[in-house]
């Protein structure tokens, strides 16, 4: 396939709420990842970097920052921001330099420490921004958008408080034995009835915490890596779509959906697209998968995600989780990270960490939580304003 | 003295006793587009489309809803103590879009159903000494039955 490019490295530091500044974690995982690959800094001729946009002018020039910290080479960067969606862009940046002939070896880095509690729009009286005035006019945080999923999903297709809390203790008991996971603790569905309700239907120990963290990934041309590694993970479609008009899914920030009164919704909403264009560029579709990495931002978000990409009909969802399908040691395992609810967010870390546990578990290097045999995995995410992310990763 | 009732946006809704949101009418493609003061017109082929402002449809169905019980943080204007708060997701009839809005004072969200038939009402967001500051809200046109018929969602 002409379109695919190497994963020769991987590095991550771990999640957690250490308090220091990103940078740190960054250069930690660029250099766990440069030493994976066993390429050295000075090899490197292009990084690109998810920002962060909670530490201030460093965040925001996140792929200079790192560079620096590094060490300055002259080397050009890239610094995306897609919200959630961040790392894809970055990958994609990297990804399309290499297969343009204009870089061999690129490092493709995200880093981010998050303040306590709910995600908040920008300081100010921004009364022209959708993002301050839904906090202003509705009070709708993100767990708001969670919970009108999660309740839609009960009352269409039969979804139970008991299916949100199997997935949460489904991916803790993984999450458990991730080394860069926040959370090590097992949960039993009944904790997680048990803690306080957010957004109803949804509860505290089911929406994803914010988290400090590191990812980064070593990507090289299928020829530079087949002179420095005999066997290596290789990145078959990379997918950051958008939606297509009209968008009939509410979405954050958006106070309404797009209108479908004149021109019909697309056959293929937008979730439905995110992973479709990294099956079709790729030529493999669901039924190939071995194991998925998906954003649940809040444990029902993870149920839609099987029917986004396609893993099951709509409303089927839940008889997949129900059967043990999804589990490790199941058909197809979903999040054997553990996924953000092990995690916590670390916004433009987060999609680069999930290639990074599809590479982990493509070459048989993920331990105790180890899918046997994984030879395809794929990662979906959405960034808020319309950003889709998803990552194809074979064997 | 009563205190002013005023927007807490201006140009967003009607402040009559049937009150409406004002949006946007795209004749050509026939998209509607809420909040008008951000939409240009977004349909493809349709960018030099005159846009009409109109007002939408009172009622639609309810799409879904979640009550919320942290307290959210600025700009949201919280009562203090913080008191739990609704919000529902509307599709209006006849523009075929969903829209956001908190569910009226007075209204148990246990009671809601997906699917059931919604309409605007005007509700207090919040007050200071001189004003009171309103907002659309959501408010079921039927009495509660949950013990019904089945839910219509599409």
């Amino acid at each position: 396939m002409s379109n695919e490019v190497a994963v020769l490295g991987v590095g991550m530091h771990p999640w957690g709420k250490w308090g220091r500044n990103f940078v740190e974690y960054g250069v930690h995982a660029i250099k766990a990842a440069l030493d994976d690959a066993g390429i050295s800094w000075t090899d490197v001729d292009f990084l690109a970097a998810g920002e962060t946009i909670r530490n201030g002018y460093p965040g925001y020039v996140a792929a200079s920052s790192f560079s620096q910290a590094m060490g300055f080479r002259g080397v050009p960067i890239a610094s995306c921001y897609a919200a959630c969606a961040s790392g894809t862009q970055a990958v994609e940046a990297a990804r399309t330099r290499i297969l343009a002939g204009m870089a061999d070896v690129c490092v493709v880095a995200g880093a981010d420490t998050t303040p306590k509690g709910f995600l908040a729009p920008s300081k100010g009286e921004r009364s022209a921004d959708p993002d301050w005035l839904r906090f202003r006019l509705l009070g709708a945080t993100n767990p708001t958008y969670f919970g009108l999923y999660a309740r839609r999903r009960m009352d269409l297709y039969g979804a139970t408080e008991s299916d949100f809390a199997r997935v949460k203790a489904k991916n803790s008991k993984v999450g458990a034995t991730n080394p860069n996971a926040r959370y090590k603790k097992v949960f039993t569905e009944e904790e997680v009835l048990a803690s306080p309700l957010v957004a109803d239907p949804l509860r505290l120990f089911e929406i994803c915490a914010t988290s400090d963290g590191g990812a980064a990934l070593v990507l090289t041309s299928l020829d530079f890596a087949r002179k420095h590694a005999t066997d290596f993970v290789r990145i078959a479609g990379v997918s950051t779509v958008t939606p297509t008009f009209p968008n009939t899914l509410v979405d954050m920030p958006n106070f309404a959906t797009d209108s479908a009164a004149g021109i019909s919704a697309p056959d293929r909403g937008f979730k439905d697209s995110i992973a479709y264009a990294a099956y079709e560029e790729a030529g493999i579709g669901p039924e190939d998968l071995s194991l998925a990495e998906v954003y649940d931002l809040s444990s029902a978000l993870e149920l839609d995600w099987y029917e986004n990409i396609g893993l099951c009909k709509p409303g089927e969802a839940e008889t997949l989780l129900r059967n043990g399908d999804t589990t490790v040691g199941g058909r197809i395992p979903v999040n054997p990270s553990g996924g953000l609810g092990a995690f916590g967010e670390a916004v433009p870390a987060q999609a680069i960490a999930q290639v990074c546990e599809l590479v982990w578990q493509l070459r048989g290097q993920a331990g105790e939580r180890q899918v046997e045999g994984a030879k395809v995995g794929v990662t979906a995410n959405q960034g808020l304003f319309g950003h889709g992310s998803s990552v194809l990763c074979v064997k | 003295m009563a205190k002013n009732r005023v927007p807490a946006i201006d140009g967003w809704f009607t402040t009559d006793d049937e009150p409406r949101l004002i949006g946007l009418h795209d004749a050509g493609s026939g998209s509607y587009f809420f909040p008008k003061d951000m939409a240009i017109a977004r349909a493809p082929g349709h960018a030099d489309a005159e846009l009409k402002e109109v007002e939408l449809s009172r009622t639609g169905k309810l799409w879904s809803y979640t009550t919320n019980h942290y307290e959210p943080p600025e700009p949201y204007m919280s009562p203090d103590p913080f008191v739990p708060y609704t919000v529902a997701a509307v599709e209006l009839t006849d523009e075929r879009m969903v829209v956001l809005g908190q569910l009226a004072d007075g209204i148990d969200a246990a009671d809601l159903e997906v699917g059931q038939e919604m309409e605007i009402v005007l509700g207090t967001l919040y007050e200071d000494d001189d004003n009171e500051y309103l907002v659309w809200k959501w408010r079921p046109t039927q009495p509660s039955d949950r013990s019904g018929a089945g839910a219509e969602a599409a």
